[in-house]
């Protein structure tokens, strides 16, 4: 079993068996890594082509950065369609919630995915079901329709997920700071107010 | 004890879930629905098979007084390797479960095994060993996850068979604890009877 342990063979041991492992994982971060990165490119692919409308240019090439937000263009034979934003919140019940939310030229709302999450199993995840939440904005133009981004709880237009208003208000903010970002864009449509300004007051609100 | 006594030994008289009571964190935290926990429980057996394996071989040469820290690295070593290859050839398991993943390392069953079974046996018993502890975590999982997705979510592996919500206690952490509990107990009786 175990050696007797004295300052020598304890420094050289540590040192050869972090040595190893780190050589280890060293070896298939280089061989994974080309595979991953793969794999997230065509997962940026697949989530653009789920929300514009069709397009045979390659959006992924031709990235916009605005202010830190990654903006795809869609064009088809040489006009521009629609746009793909990659938008997030910071206001999700676990974190920060990544979506991409693809836009018509004139703002209109084509279709939502969501990247990333990490909200409660059962409860907040639901902003990923393809048939949830994200449904109520699609077609929807916030500014032509005055569609109110904001949980119909806050005074807004949109059904909040059973249980989860935090959820849903963090998806609603995502899906306003991705339309903010096209509109400085496609600079056509106003800017809509932010969600914090147009809450009510804590204590105006009804308790049910 | 025979090669075959030290799986199945895993499974029911030394179930790390209901018996030996370890692991309990990502017992809890993934089981919400019967696929998440067998996406775990078989991660887990992988890192299990692998870290018992290389910490019976090195285990001699181990000084007695560093021996935790250098397991732990073996073992943080084989979670790394298996989330980077997980990311890279299997996304969509790596989507449900990638935030567990980093989690098997705190997994006190690895280490566990390492300290109470491997350190002292041969290369191919702590194989088996790893087999059995893990097919046992496994198995655990899929049962709370199965039971915890049909109260919480009337859902059978993720195909919903009503169209309503369920107790949706069950799917949050109180619900863990209460399957949990249950079945620990109707383990253990079980277990008492044979």
């Amino acid at each position: 079993m175990a050696r007797e342990s004295n300052f020598t063979n304890m420094v050289v041991t540590l040192f050869a068996v972090c040595l190893l492992a780190s050589a280890v994982v060293g070896v298939v971060y280089a061989v994974t890594k080309d595979p991953i990165a793969a794999t997230e490119l065509a997962k940026t692919n697949a989530a653009i082509g789920e929300v514009v409308p069709e397009f045979n240019n390659a959006p992924a090439d031709e990235v916009m950065d605005v202010d830190g937000v990654k903006v795809y263009p869609a064009v088809m034979n040489g006009e521009p369609v629609g746009y793909a934003v990659e938008a997030s919140s910071a206001k999700g019940f676990g974190g920060t919630i990544k979506i991409m939310v693809g836009f018509a030229t004139d703002g209109t709302i084509k279709g939502i995915s969501v990247l990333s999450h990490s909200e409660t199993p059962g409860l907040g995840a639901k902003i990923d079901d393809p048939a949830g939440i994200r449904v109520q904005f699609c077609g929807k133009n916030p500014d032509a329709d005055g569609f109110k981004m904001i949980v119909k709880k806050d005074g807004g237009d949109v059904d909040a997920i059973t249980a989860s208003t935090i959820s849903s208000r963090a998806f609603c903010d995502a899906v306003t700071n991705a339309y903010n970002t096209f509109k400085s864009v496609a600079p056509a449509a106003p800017a809509v107010e932010d969600v914090e300004e147009v809450l009510p007051a804590t204590d105006s609100l009804e308790v049910k | 004890m025979s090669k075959f006594g030290l799986i199945t030994k895993g499974i029911i008289k030394e179930n790390p879930t209901f018996v030996l009571v370890l692991g309990m964190c990502p017992t809890l935290g993934t089981t919400t629905s019967a696929i998440n926990g067998l996406g775990m429980g078989l991660a887990t057996t992988f890192v299990l098979i692998l870290s018992n394996m290389v910490i019976s071989a090195i285990a001699g040469l181990i000084p007695g007084k560093v021996r935790i820290p250098c397991y732990i690295v073996v073992i943080a070593a084989f979670v790394t390797v298996l989330q980077l290859v997980m990311q890279a050839y299997v996304p969509d398991l790596y989507a449900t479960l990638g935030l567990f993943i980093p989690l098997i390392v705190v997994n006190c069953i690895v280490l566990g095994r390492a300290e109470a079974f491997a350190n002292k046996n041969s290369i191919f018993d702590s194989a088996l060993d790893g087999i059995g502890i893990g097919l046992g975590f496994a198995c655990s999982l899929t049962v709370i996850g199965f039971i915890r997705e049909i109260l919480g979510g009337l859902a059978v592996f993720g195909h919903k068979f009503a169209d309503a919500d369920g107790a949706l206690a069950f799917v949050l952490a109180p619900g863990a604890f209460l399957v949990l509990g249950y079945l620990m107990v109707l383990f253990n009786k079980l277990k008492a009877k044979n």
